[in-house]
């Protein structure tokens, strides 16, 4: 294939060369401590799961809040923008469509409230204590129920996000070529935000058995 | 995962050029114009079109020139306004599709120098979209040679020539040569771009370019019937894409008459449904025919709007914008056939536009 006046294929070929390297310098880095603890006999400090019990409890509950409402909010955010895009656009010749599809943002703007709610509701959990308490099994298991409830959940509202925003964007185009369409991808995008719901009540559930921090003292 | 990341470039202009899609004259519309006695009735149908402000300052008998000139402006303006708000990938194509129109206006061009024409006037009668920065400078060259090395090296074109031809040639060829050897070089390099482009833009283009590819070999052949181009420059003419590439274009590269044409056509069903009823002796470029009966051109007319509707069902990928050009297109040569009609009196054959919705 003669191509003439392209070039758009040499942007790729540096970005691979950057990747290569850096992917290159990583391996050899890793490979270097792993042999120095390997060779100096101290294999054993290479040790996961250890390094994972060390890790506070309250970190692990932190990290699953911030998740949670982290990443609904991205979900949410840039759902909005894949559908408001596409209104602002569609609206211009058919102004119509424009306070209609908001229930498109307004599913997407949900997705965001999951997200605090559940974030308000798993730090009800995290209370301070004293001392060198905070390290219990009963901690532990609310520390890591946080983790992976909080990351249940900001990812099911992550992709919830993204789904509802497509559809709305769909929803928003179809809508200003056919009127009668809009209600029929409504009915579809309304699916699409039942699933950040589905982990919303996974997440609940997670957490629900777990006791607030040092409570099991 | 292109629906993802498609939005944040060009969410808002394909909003807009669908808008547009949704402006094109309907089948109850292209009813209204033809029952049109009159040029002032056409017109007063057409100004609740998207014509209508481009039409309304004209005075009142308006001829098929100026309503041809008039509705181009319109679709000028409408693509401008996409050029201007266009980021990368979409703008870069909406260049691509723009270079179409570049090689109408360069060939021209060189025609008009090659007669010794004044190239002020010749600039006025290029295609609005296919004017690019160096061309008013085409002006200041007298020869072809001037042409080539002081434009056509800066223009986006240069590529084309570079590859295809040599200065020498723009003397000696044949301007029709020149014009698809350009043509076949850039319809390569569209169809190279728009694979790097990813799914489904990729496809989407690769079928509607592929058609266009199949198109220019059928009517490179059926024109070189009668002329002085030897079957081994006919065959060179042919771009190499397309489902009649290479196999097809073997066997059209060596064929002598319509009917061996129409042999091979057949073959591809595609085509074949395509090629039934034409009349042999209608040449194809010649448009209309007798009323009723659609000629090879208007039948490949058909098919084209068909594909290029066929990329509107699908969202958030860039052929829309070229599709949209298409129809829009097709929509002024129908708006500019039914024009004609009613100017000549020529009622019986109103009805052999391509209508598009």
């Amino acid at each position: 294939m003669g191509t003439a006046y392209g070039g758009y294929g040499g942007y790729g070929g540096y970005a691979s060369y950057a990747r290569a390297a850096v992917g290159a310098t990583t391996a050899l880095l890793a490979l270097w401590a792993g042999l120095y603890l390997l060779l100096t006999g101290r294999g054993e400090r290479f040790n996961v799961g250890g390094y994972l019990l060390r890790i506070s409890p309250y970190m692990w509950g932190l990290y699953g809040i911030s998740f949670c409402i982290g990443l609904s909010v991205v979900g949410a955010s840039w759902g909005i923008f894949i559908a408001g895009s596409s209104i602002l656009g569609g609206a211009v010749r058919t102004p119509r469509i424009a306070t209609k599809n908001l229930i498109s943002i307004i599913f997407c703007e949900v997705v965001a409230i999951y997200g605090v709610i559940m974030a308000i509701v798993f730090s009800a959990k995290i209370a301070a204590v004293s001392g060198e308490r905070g390290f219990s099994r009963s901690d532990y298991y609310t520390g890591f129920s946080l983790f992976w409830g909080g990351l249940a959940v900001g990812v099911s509202n992550l992709i919830c996000g993204l789904a509802v925003g497509i559809t709305g964007s769909n929803a928003a185009v179809a809508d200003a070529h056919d009127q009668q369409l809009f209600v029929k991808i409504l009915v579809i995008e309304i699916f699409g935000s039942v699933i950040g719901l589905f982990g919303l009540i996974v997440g609940l559930l997670v957490t629900g058995k777990a006791d607030d921090f040092a409570a099991g003292m | 995962m292109n629906e993802i990341h498609f939005n944040v470039d060009a969410g808002y202009l394909e909003g807009i050029v669908r808008g547009y899609r949704d402006g094109l004259i309907t089948a109850p519309q292209y009813l209204n114009l033809t029952q049109c006695e009159t040029m002032d009735d056409l017109k007063l149908q057409l100004a609740t079109t998207d014509y209508g402000s481009f039409l309304q300052n004209e005075p009142s008998p308006i001829s098929t020139s100026t309503l041809a000139a008039r509705c181009t402006d319109a679709l000028v303006a409408e693509f401008q306004y996409l050029q201007q708000n266009a980021a990368e990938p979409i703008s870069r194509f909406l260049d691509y599709i723009t270079y179409g129109y570049m090689i109408d206006n360069v060939v021209l061009l060189i025609t008009g120098t090659l007669h010794e024409r004044d190239t002020h006037d010749l600039l006025e009668k290029c295609h609005p979209l296919g004017l690019f920065d160096s061309m008013p400078a085409l002006c200041v060259a007298t020869t072809v040679q001037d042409l080539y090395s002081t434009v056509m090296v800066d223009s986006p074109l240069a590529g084309y020539f570079r590859e295809c031809l040599s200065a020498e040639d723009l003397n000696e060829l044949n301007i029709e040569i020149i014009r698809n050897t350009l043509y076949k070089a850039y319809l390569e390099d569209f169809y190279a771009y728009c694979r790097g482009l990813g799914e489904p833009t990729a496809s989407i283009m690769a079928e509607i370019l592929s058609f266009e590819a199949d198109r220019r070999t059928v009517n490179i052949t059926i024109n070189s019937f009668g002329t002085e181009l030897s079957k081994d420059d006919r065959a060179k003419l042919y771009p190499r894409l397309g489902s009649m590439y290479p196999e097809a274009q073997t066997r059209l590269a060596r064929v002598d008459d319509m009917d061996q044409v129409k042999a091979i056509l057949e073959q591809y069903g595609e085509y074949k449904n395509m090629i039934v009823g034409v009349s042999l002796s209608a040449s194809a470029a010649g448009s209309g025919g007798g009323s009723g009966v659609l000629s090879l051109e208007d039948r490949f007319f058909g098919k084209e709007v068909q594909l290029n509707k066929d990329s509107f069902e699908q969202q958030f990928h860039c052929s829309v914008f070229y599709s949209w050009l298409r129809l829009k297109e097709q929509e002024i040569r129908n708006v500019v056939w039914i024009a004609e009609c009613i100017s000549q009196q020529q009622k019986d054959k109103i009805s052999n536009y391509t209508p598009i919705y």
